[in-house]
């Protein structure tokens, strides 16, 4: 396992090039993930807002 | 339409210059043979390309000084460098060095860099291979 | 001009999309995970390591792919503003700019491991005046260029047509950073497996390299189809059948 991690000597280049593409995909995935849902979370609130909101029925004091 | 098209233009006729001057001044490195034509500058710092000469290498006991041949297999320049080369800087493979010639027709070289080829191969393979062009009398 | 089959017109209509994305997109997504973890495990365990670079070399499993998806993302983001603007589509356009971000980190992605790989290798992270180099920077530079240029612009319509003219222009870059390692002296090394003669890669050291650039190109495509979907809600936030979607999400 030691033998593996060390990569022949190249371990600094080998997984320093390894880490940064897992981290910019993982980026990735977060950032396209949040294009696609916030949208429609917006869409969601504004159909909301317009509407028309239940008129609390007021009722005539007898 | 027409503000298209200007910046259409604009930007056609920047990349062609681009191009251009990129094509005259940004050569990567000269040959062998072009430094011996006298085709490289002398006035300044350049970059020389070729393969590393097999059993040219001569290291300076106790320093970091190094001498190789570099060739084309037209003409060889003589390179001389004193530091750290790189892990890929092998006989029979080509290196790129920065630095100037002197009027003796020597390469001083301030950097060394290794090119290597778009060739990947196992140990074993490349072992192998050894084996059959040594036996194939090459 | 030419007018698009209707079938084009079909097809290409925001709701079908929409649909078809979000009915392709797990299963998308599984399959480029699964395909990037066998393709890892192959290039970092199976592979043996290369007779002169050693195991630096494996860098190789993540750079090329990085370095293919930079080049083929911008040739689609191009090819789709070119629809978008000669047949007025302005689905293509959402495609266009669904792509560049995603171009643009894996053009640093292939700039960043080729240093880190460089520096084993050539003895050097960086080289001013290397034409594969520069040209690639370059590509980063019209990914950014073009994100910077729709920004710039209030009017969507305008931004489309705008930034359409620039990604199509751009497109001859990509071409030139194929070439630049036989048009110029290099540093960087010629094509190993995007020619025709002897192989220059065994198969034990290329199979993990293809399995790796299907999986980067699936995960390309689904990130796409995520950007894409949130572009088309933004597009069509008045249209009845997004409704349901956004009930979805409550």
């Amino acid at each position: 396992m030691s033998e593996f991690l060390a990569m022949g000597g190249y371990a600094p280049y080998v997984w320093s090039a390894y880490g940064i593409t897992l981290v910019v995909v993982l980026l990735n995935i977060w950032t396209a993930r949040r294009a696609r849902i916030r949208p429609l979370e917006r869409l969601a609130r504004t159909a909301d807002e317009a509407r028309p909101r239940r008129q609390p029925t007021v009722r005539q004091v007898q | 339409m027409l503000f298209v098209g200007v910046v259409l233009c604009g930007v056609a006729v920047s990349a062609a210059f681009a191009l251009r001057a990129f094509n005259e001044n940004l050569l990567y490195f000269f040959s062998p043979t072009q430094v011996v034509a006298g085709e490289a500058p002398t006035e300044r710092v350049f970059r020389l390309g070729g393969v590393v000469v097999e059993g040219s290498v001569v290291r300076e006991p106790g320093s970091l000084t190094v001498e190789f041949l570099v060739t084309d297999y037209a003409n060889t320049v003589p390179v001389r460098y004193t530091g750290v080369l790189p892990d890929l800087f092998r006989e029979g493979q080509v290196a790129v060095a920065r630095g100037r010639v002197d009027s003796s027709g020597v390469f001083t070289a301030e950097e060394v860099l290794a090119k290597h080829d778009e060739n990947y191969r196992p140990p074993a393979v490349a072992e192998a291979l050894e084996k059959g062009r040594a036996a194939s009398g090459q | 001009m030419l007018g698009l089959p209707r079938w084009f017109h079909r097809w290409a209509s925001p709701p079908h999309v929409y649909e078809l994305a979000e009915r392709w997109r797990p299963w998308l997504g599984g399959l480029a995970l699964l395909t990037i973890l066998g393709g890892a495990y192959g290039g970092l365990v199976l592979a043996p390591p290369d007779y002169l670079q050693g195991d630096s070399f494996r860098i190789i499993y993540v750079h090329v792919p990085s370095a293919y998806l930079s080049m083929m993302g911008y040739t689609l983001m191009a090819v789709a503003a070119a629809i978008g603007f000669v047949w007025r589509i302005k689905l293509a356009h959402a495609v266009a700019v669904s792509i560049a971000p995603i171009g643009a980190s894996f053009t640093f992605l292939a700039l960043v491991t080729g240093g880190i790989w460089g520096r084993p290798t050539w003895g050097t992270y960086w080289e001013w005046g290397d034409a594969r180099l520069m040209f690639e920077l370059l590509l980063l530079f019209l990914y950014l260029g073009y994100m910077a240029l729709r920004a710039s612009f209030e009017d969507r319509d305008k931004a489309d047509r705008v930034s359409a003219i620039l990604a199509v222009v751009g497109v001859v870059n990509v071409p030139i950073i194929h070439y630049s390692v036989e048009w110029w002296s290099t540093l960087h090394q010629g094509p190993t497996i995007a020619k025709l003669d002897t192989p220059s890669i065994t198969f034990d050291m290329l199979a993990p390299l293809l399995v790796m650039i299907a999986g980067f190109t699936l995960c390309f495509a689904w990130l796409v189809l995520n950007r894409l979907q949130g572009e088309i809600v933004e597009r069509e936030h008045d249209a009845r059948w997004l409704r349901r979607f956004a009930e979805a999400v409550r």
